[in-house]
């Protein structure tokens, strides 16, 4: 691949992905780190390169709800948060994503108060990973734009919201060559929003309406099996935009480095994949990276681990009182492994804290020693 | 890979000259990165900024510790021990100064304080650092670093800023 010579902000590639995207509708209120995203949609608009209504709202939770409303009447809609503004959304992820409203949302990950924090990690978007959502994680700003440009279409071909969860400020305010491509190219590979049933004064629909436990139940489930063939959806449009652009991302689900012969691995999600892959090959570990959290793709994970000896998993989050999310997932998920390896967890990059190569050289050690153990890196 | 750390002081412009560069090694046809140490910003208190510069695509994700450049945008900042620490024996000082500083590693001084006063009315010294920067180091050209300011000031601004950038370099030794 040739050099991309554009250098922009990853706040600025993703805003150039939503902007090709082309909704109708964005609604907002502006919170750290993710305030880059919509401040550049909102000079888009003003400048006339972008045709959509901006409501500026007074809370996240309006924010969701107004994106709930717009997206109902059939117009493809968008929103960016992070942090606290994700936390007070909660209440309305679980109507857009059982009202089966396609709704695309950027998450600049960072940390939940108390105490006071601004920096990154992804405590708020796994707090978030019950809600009914699909979540990917991104590592870098070329895969934050071509996320946002997949996103769009996994949403709009099963009916279900997606949340694309890049690193706060490691990704949304760095710098990195990243390649936009044409808007004619974008638009070919995501058709127009067709919606299967939308609110119309002239057809009326009652959507959301009560359900009574002999249909709620039934409700929760095709939500379930919708997040389990969504796999199928992502590693689909992970192809599909392979072809339209000759970049992909492992299977859509995971992507796995440096895992041939390898007899230890390190599962994570996000940008910290960056630094560990300039180490990986010096410590000895191969990189399973986590893409999709929402679906979990158990058996992809289970299929990357056979064989291991070890393996580890560094995420920046915490189910306080249980352990990291990630770690229980993966450990669950290679269970049912005849020679399962041994799996440790490393809580790390907690509240912004960096993450060094030579803290991953000290996990990979530890990681080799193939005692099942949790440890923070402080 | 070539490490960059700028030192300067919150509203000095450390975190656009570190972007600056980025994109001006892009228009090289390098691969770059750019980011600020993050952090709650105050103005006159001391800021970082990073810059990567590559032949390769960066993954390394981490913060600068062992710079193979430091850019001092602000010579009363020299007595922290943050702007020497982690400095290599090879490493490469470009500092905006009147003095001379002593430093244990090669060391580019220029007045660009004088020199933005006179061509922009303001201390504001973040873009003739960078000429400084291109010509001490050699690794990006002047040429993509104007294009990188005009594509990223308002015309007015940008105009000035390129010519004095350009003065910063071919005046620097």
């Amino acid at each position: 691949m040739t050099v991309p010579k554009t250098v922009l902000e990853g706040s600025e590639a993703v805003a150039e992905a939503v902007r090709q995207c082309k909704p109708g509708v964005i609604a907002a209120y502006p919170i750290t780190p993710q305030t880059h995203v919509v401040e550049t949609l909102a000079r888009m608009i003003a400048d006339g390169e972008l045709d959509a209504e901006m409501i500026r709202v007074e809370s996240e939770q309006s924010a969701m709800a107004a994106c709930i409303g717009s997206q109902a009447t059939g117009v493809r809609s968008y929103t960016a948060t992070a942090s606290q503004g994700l936390a007070l959304m909660h209440e309305i992820l679980f109507i857009a994503s059982g009202m089966r409203l396609p709704i695309v949302m950027t998450v600049a990950n960072r940390s939940l108060s108390a105490p006071l924090n601004i920096w990154n990690d992804q405590q708020d978007s796994i707090a978030s990973r019950d809600s009914g959502w699909i979540q990917l994680y991104v590592e870098d700003a070329q895969e934050a734009y071509d996320t946002h440009i997949q996103a769009f279409r996994i949403a709009e071909e099963i009916h279900n919201p997606v949340m694309v969860c890049m690193d706060g400020f490691v990704v949304s305010h760095t710098y990195e060559n990243v390649l936009i491509e044409e808007d004619s190219k974008v638009s070919e590979f995501l058709p127009e929003y067709k919606p299967l049933f939308s609110l119309n004064p002239k057809k009326p629909v009652t959507m959301g309406a009560l359900g009574t436990p002999e249909y709620f139940v039934r409700f929760r489930k095709q939500q379930q099996d919708t997040l389990k063939k969504a796999l199928e959806t992502i590693s689909k449009a992970n192809e599909e935009f392979a072809k339209a652009f000759s970049r992909k991302y492992g299977n859509g689900l995971i992507e796995t480095i440096g895992m041939e012969g390898a007899k230890h691995a390190i599962i994570t999600m996000g940008s910290v994949t960056g630094t560990i892959r300039e180490v990986a090959e010096e410590a000895g570990v191969g990189i399973i990276r986590v893409r999709s959290f929402r679906p979990f793709p158990a058996e992809e994970i289970r299929k990357a681990c056979e064989g291991l000896e070890s393996v580890g998993v560094i995420e920046k989050d915490i189910s306080i009182g249980a352990s990291g999310a990630l770690y229980d997932e993966a450990r669950s998920a290679l269970y049912s492994l005849k020679n399962r390896p041994k799996v440790s967890g490393f809580i790390a990059g907690i509240g912004g804290r960096d993450i060094t190569p030579s803290h991953i050289l000290e996990i990979a050690k530890k990681i080799k020693e193939g005692e099942e153990r949790t440890e923070w890196v402080m | 890979m070539i490490e960059i750390r700028f030192h300067g002081r919150g509203g000095q412009g450390a975190v656009t000259a570190a972007s600056l560069l980025a994109k001006a090694a892009g228009l090289d046809g390098k691969y770059a990165q750019a980011f600020p140490a993050f952090g709650v910003e105050r103005r006159g208190a001391p800021v970082r900024a990073f810059c990567r510069i590559s032949e390769r695509k960066i993954t390394l994700r981490s913060q600068i510790y062992s710079p193979d450049f430091i850019v001092v945008l602000d010579d009363t900042l020299l007595g922290l021990p943050e702007i020497t620490e982690g400095l290599k024996k090879d490493s490469v000082a470009v500092i905006n100064t009147k003095s001379r500083p002593q430093l244990k590693q090669k060391t580019f001084c220029y007045d660009a304080t004088s020199l933005a006063l006179e061509m922009l009315g303001k201390d504001i010294v973040n873009t003739a650092m960078l000429g400084v920067f291109a010509k001490a180091s050699g690794l990006v050209s002047i040429s993509s670093i104007e294009k990188a300011i005009e594509e990223n000031f308002p015309p007015r601004l940008a105009e000035v800023n390129a010519k004095l950038v350009r003065t910063a370099y071919e005046r620097t030794e």
